[in-house]
């Protein structure tokens, strides 16, 4: 299986580093004007050009991206046991956020700015906004499919709710939550991009508005470069925290078995 | 030797118990008037076909089910739930994925608010007396179905309670994993004489691990008829080439035939 693995990780970073090849030496040799499809040689200057720039709005994007994360996930956690838990809440919130969800989040992006402002607050918000849906219906779904029979061998050793939830039935959502993350992190950066656009003077979202007003098209592709690592690099991180909590889920079983 | 009063008294006194899922009249009679009184250190057998009601019985026993009517006592007192003095095995091993095969042992312990380091070393014993020793680290899908479905049965004794309840815990192992541990079970109850209903459908089994096998019949589901099982302790598995005991699986055998519960040709 390792092996597999890196072979088709070879294959992706081959692929690549061959589109990226192809799409410089369409640029140049058709002579692409930069302002409207600049080489990634040029998009590479321009990072390295200015560095603390493209640093210093990358990591403000970081910042708004984890804390939206962080908060759509304890948050999320928090209102799929109460929704499991209740039927009340359920019929509630749970019909309630479903009803939500329908709406283009990025509609809502306005009225953040109007209640808090144009700091980091109402982007947070948005990314919270935006992430904390699929946490909370994976999660939903991963606390409710425990396996009724070993409900009942909890129940025959007079085990209580509160154990239930904490030994059997959260471990056995653990799956399901990081499916949900993986599609969150994802959502936290949208969140924290459209929260820049629509207002405020840091991140690479107002970095791209500013080139874009300017036509400084190399700055535009740098910005989305970086951001595409950055989603990328995420996603990973939350993938590899799974591998590291669950070593005994069937997505990661290696060829180690018994018979 | 005369027995004392507390060996008399039955550990498990099933009067009277019926079970209707849903209500009358179109409600489905699983149980009518059930009777059965387990005595200490007995291992009992309830055997019938599928749908007669076996495990909807042993749901009951186990505090798992309401019952509709009827009592159901452990140690003479009327149960509200689990008894606390219960081990219950089931029919699939019911191991939890995230936890290794020593952890798993060890959470009707958790549950119990019981778990302590004397614990986690008999659990550690008993792993090895069951031939898990190496494996107590390993996580349930290392291994094979028979280890696991002995671990649920470490699982069920750690607590070492006086009432062990099997719902057809070797159903889904293969014939010979299933002869296995058949002897385990019989070595198991030699050695420790533990009170053990045991559900199954299979005659040879129950005949073979029994002191007494009930023998249940569908619709609705009710116990027809109780043999003794007077072949020697301890058993082996050659005994179940002997005439006797083909003598006691043909007398059940055929007493299904007369209430029409299996064909004999």
């Amino acid at each position: 299986m390792p092996k597999l693995a890196s072979s088709g990780l070879v294959q992706g970073a081959g692929f690549l580093v061959a589109c990226v090849l192809l799409w410089e030496a369409i640029v140049r040799l058709a002579g692409v004007r930069e302002f409207l499809f600049p080489a990634p040689s040029t998009i590479v200057m321009e990072i390295l050009n200015y560095p603390g720039f493209f640093a210093r709005n990358a990591l403000y994007t970081l910042l708004v991206t984890l804390v939206g994360f962080a908060i759509a996930l304890s948050l999320g956690v928090a209102l799929a046991i109460g929704i499991v838990y209740s039927r009340l809440l359920e019929n509630t919130l749970y019909s309630l956020l479903v009803a939500l969800n329908s709406i283009p989040k990025v509609a809502l992006a306005p009225l953040f700015v109007i209640w808090l402002g144009t700091e980091m607050a109402p982007k947070i918000a948005i990314a919270v906004t935006i992430a904390i849906f699929a946490i909370v219906v994976d999660t939903v779904l991963g606390l409710r499919s425990v396996d009724p029979e070993t409900l009942n061998m909890a129940r025959a050793a007079r085990a209580n709710e509160w154990q239930i939830l904490r030994k059997i039935r959260f471990p056995s959502a653990l799956p399901s939550l990081f499916a949900g993350m993986k599609v969150a992190i994802s959502f936290a950066l949208v969140g924290a991009l459209v929260g820049e656009f629509v207002a405020g003077s840091q991140g690479l979202g107002h970095a791209i508005l500013l080139a874009q007003g300017m036509f400084d098209t190399p700055r535009v592709f740098a910005s989305i470069v970086i951001l595409g690592l950055m989603g990328t690099i995420l996603f990973y991180l939350v993938d590899a925290l799974e591998r590291y909590m669950l070593p005994w889920h069937a997505s990661h079983r290696g060829v180690r078995t018994a018979m | 030797m005369p027995l004392s009063a507390s060996e008399m008294q039955p550990i498990l006194e099933v009067r009277n118990v019926a079970k209707i899922y849903g209500s009358a009249p179109s409600g489905v009679e699983a149980l009518r008037s059930i009777d059965l009184a387990v005595r200490p250190r007995e291992f009992l057998s309830i055997v019938g076909p599928s749908g007669c009601g076996k495990s909807t019985l042993l749901k009951c026993i186990a505090g798992l089910e309401t019952i509709t009517s009827g009592t159901i006592k452990v140690r003479g007192e009327e149960i509200s739930g689990p008894p606390t003095q219960m081990g219950i095995v089931f029919q699939r091993d019911l191991l939890l994925d995230w936890r290794t095969v020593i952890e798993n042992v060890l959470i009707i312990s958790e549950f119990r608010g019981t778990r302590t380091s004397e614990l986690e070393a008999k659990a550690a014993e008993l792993l090895v007396r069951f031939g898990l020793g190496d494996f107590q680290r390993r996580y349930p899908w290392e291994l094979s179905g028979g280890m696991r479905q002995r671990a649920a049965i470490c699982r069920a004794i750690l607590d070492n309670p006086e009432l062990l309840l099997m719902d057809e815990p070797f159903g889904a192992l293969d014939a010979m994993t299933r002869d296995d541990l058949n002897l385990e079970l019989a070595r198991l109850w030699q050695e420790t004489r533990k009170t053990v209903v045991f559900i199954t459908h299979g005659i040879q089994e129950a005949v073979f691990l029994s002191d007494r096998v009930a023998m249940m019949a569908r619709n609705p589901g009710r116990i027809v008829d109780i043999f003794e099982i007077d072949l020697p302790r301890p058993r082996t598995l050659e005994m179940r080439d002997s005439a006797e005991f083909s003598a006691i699986v043909h007398r059940i055998r055929d007493r299904f035939a007369d209430i029409g519960a299996i064909r004999t040709e």
